[in-house]
């Protein structure tokens, strides 16, 4: 195990941060407005969701760079920018961090598909390492692969972040099938911990999709097909339509309910995903710690 | 014309060359196009979408079960239309203003296509104007919309409004899905139907428009 992970999971299982997305929106981010590119408008704002985080105890934070991959950026007109959002997301977050806490760099999907054609895996794989490379010359601790629905994508992110040198966490999002426990493309919990381990992966689990209730059974499965410490971020719940707008309806009491049953089937990181907010974060340190 | 039967098997395991070359000696040995369609292709895509509900396919085998089919179907559709034949429905489908994610709504497409309904693609970012401009234009009786984001959703409800607006509400059916839609939104906002997956999509469509 690389040593910052060893020195990490020494003390019993860490608390990750919560959602940006729905936290920005709060700061007032626009519908449609790509949320990455604040990094370089309204970086204050940024390190207002990212320093309440560390304020509810995070151990583990995130950065606001989980679309500025040059796929993404590219349709905004913004791909040029990629190198300087994903520097400004790394010095946002460690800024907030003031060394409280450590700062894992979020690199999400690209948002097309390779078996449509929509993208190549040479685009992909091109465009992964050019955001890890960024993301790790800004000072990241770790590289978080996050809400990938698709493995062969999730393998050629992996193996661009690897190749940072930097730990690397693999998750993808298991909401498919009757049980809810397949990926979007099909695959099992088992096949994604294979192929992500293979591609270098240090950290594996599973983040968005769904509710928390579903992920123990997800954990068990990941812990029976693998050594590696697991990472796990739910949602708060899938959002309900209330009075007009989306809303999440789980509370960070119902939530921490489930998080016994995530540390017994061996999680290691425990977060939260969308509509997750810091209220959800002390909430889970309350349950781990007492 | 024994070989035909192996057009329902190519559809299934997504073998487009093989489904292009069996209705193109289909086509040759004089059967009729209307039959190839009802009698094999549908029932084949039918079978794709059970496959599916029951965990057996996933998003690949569905991906690749349409293009076949569309492969076949770009053999019959000129005959179809010459014969004066028309699509199951005419779709005018895009994922709505400010949202930018397409995953979604291009299985969606790739799913009418595939059983028989003509797509007409907006793509991502779509005014309400686009959609109303293109019902217009290509006499469309279906529109269908999708969003990822919860914050993109609302741009649904003034879609409608303005295909209401515009006078074109009562000639089109509307159709929405996306991760956080339900059918209590659909509900709400007036649309006529609503699926979270793409074979559930074709199940809708063909039911509001009774074909």
């Amino acid at each position: 195990m690389k040593p910052l992970l060893e020195k990490l999971l020494a003390a019993g299982p860490v608390v990750t941060d919560g959602a940006w997305g729905t936290q920005l929106q709060a700061q007032g981010l626009g519908v449609g407005e790509f949320p990455d590119l604040w990094n370089l408008t309204n970086p204050a704002k940024v390190e207002a969701v990212a320093r309440a985080y560390v304020e509810a105890g995070s151990q583990v934070i995130l950065t606001n760079t989980f679309g500025a991959n040059r796929v993404r950026l590219a349709e905004t007109g913004r791909a040029a920018d990629v190198p300087a959002i994903n520097r400004a997301g790394v010095e946002i977050s460690r800024r907030a961090a003031r060394g409280a806490a450590y700062v894992f760099a979020s690199l999400g999907p690209s948002g097309k598909m390779i078996l449509t054609g929509e993208v190549t895996a040479d685009e992909l794989r091109a465009a992964f390492a050019e955001q890890a490379q960024a993301l790790a010359q800004a000072g990241a601790e770790a590289i978080v692969v996050e809400t990938m629905c698709d493995l062969e994508e999730a393998r050629l992110a992996v193996a661009a972040a690897a190749e940072t040198g930097l730990p690397v966490v693999a998750c993808m999002v298991f909401d498919s099938g009757r049980d809810k426990d397949r990926t979007m493309m099909g695959n099992t919990p088992e096949q994604a911990a294979e192929a992500l381990s293979a591609a270098g992966a240090d950290v594996l689990g599973a983040n968005c999709g769904q509710g928390i209730a579903g992920f123990p059974p997800l954990c068990r499965r990941f812990r029976a097909a693998t050594d590696r410490p697991l990472w796990f971020k739910p949602n708060a719940g899938l959002p309900q339509w209330v009075e007009g707008r989306a809303t999440y309806t789980t509370t960070p009491e119902e939530f921490v309910q489930s998080v016994p049953a995530l540390v017994q089937g061996g999680a290691n990181f425990i977060g939260g995903c969308c509509g997750s907010n810091p209220d959800f974060i002390r909430a889970i340190i309350r349950c781990l710690r007492g | 014309m024994e070989e035909i039967k192996k057009l329902h098997t190519a559809i299934l395991e997504g073998d487009a060359q093989m489904a292009h070359e069996i209705t193109e000696k289909a086509l040759a040995a004089g059967i009729e196009p209307m039959q190839l369609v009802n009698d094999y292709m549908i029932p084949a895509m039918a079978e794709v979408g059970e496959r599916f509900e029951c965990n057996d396919y996933f998003v690949p085998e569905l991906l690749i079960a349409a293009r076949a089919m569309k492969s076949a179907l770009t053999l019959v559709r000129p005959l179809l239309a010459a014969s004066g034949a028309e699509p199951a429905g005419r779709v005018v489908l895009g994922t709505v203003k400010g949202d930018l994610h397409d995953i979604g709504k291009n299985l969606v497409a790739a799913m009418l296509e595939g059983n028989g309904f003509e797509v007409i693609d907006l793509g991502v970012n779509v005014a309400p104007e686009q959609f109303i401009a293109s019902v217009k234009e290509k006499g469309a009786n279906i529109v269908a919309m999708s969003a990822l984001l919860t914050t993109t959703m609302p741009a649904m409800r003034t879609t409608i409004n303005a295909l209401k607006e515009a006078g074109v509400r009562d000639q089109v059916k509307v159709l929405i899905g996306g991760a956080p839609i339900t059918q209590r939104y659909a509900d709400e906002i007036g649309a006529d139907g609503f699926s979270d997956n793409a074979v559930g999509a074709v199940t809708v469509a063909k039911k509001i428009l009774a074909v």
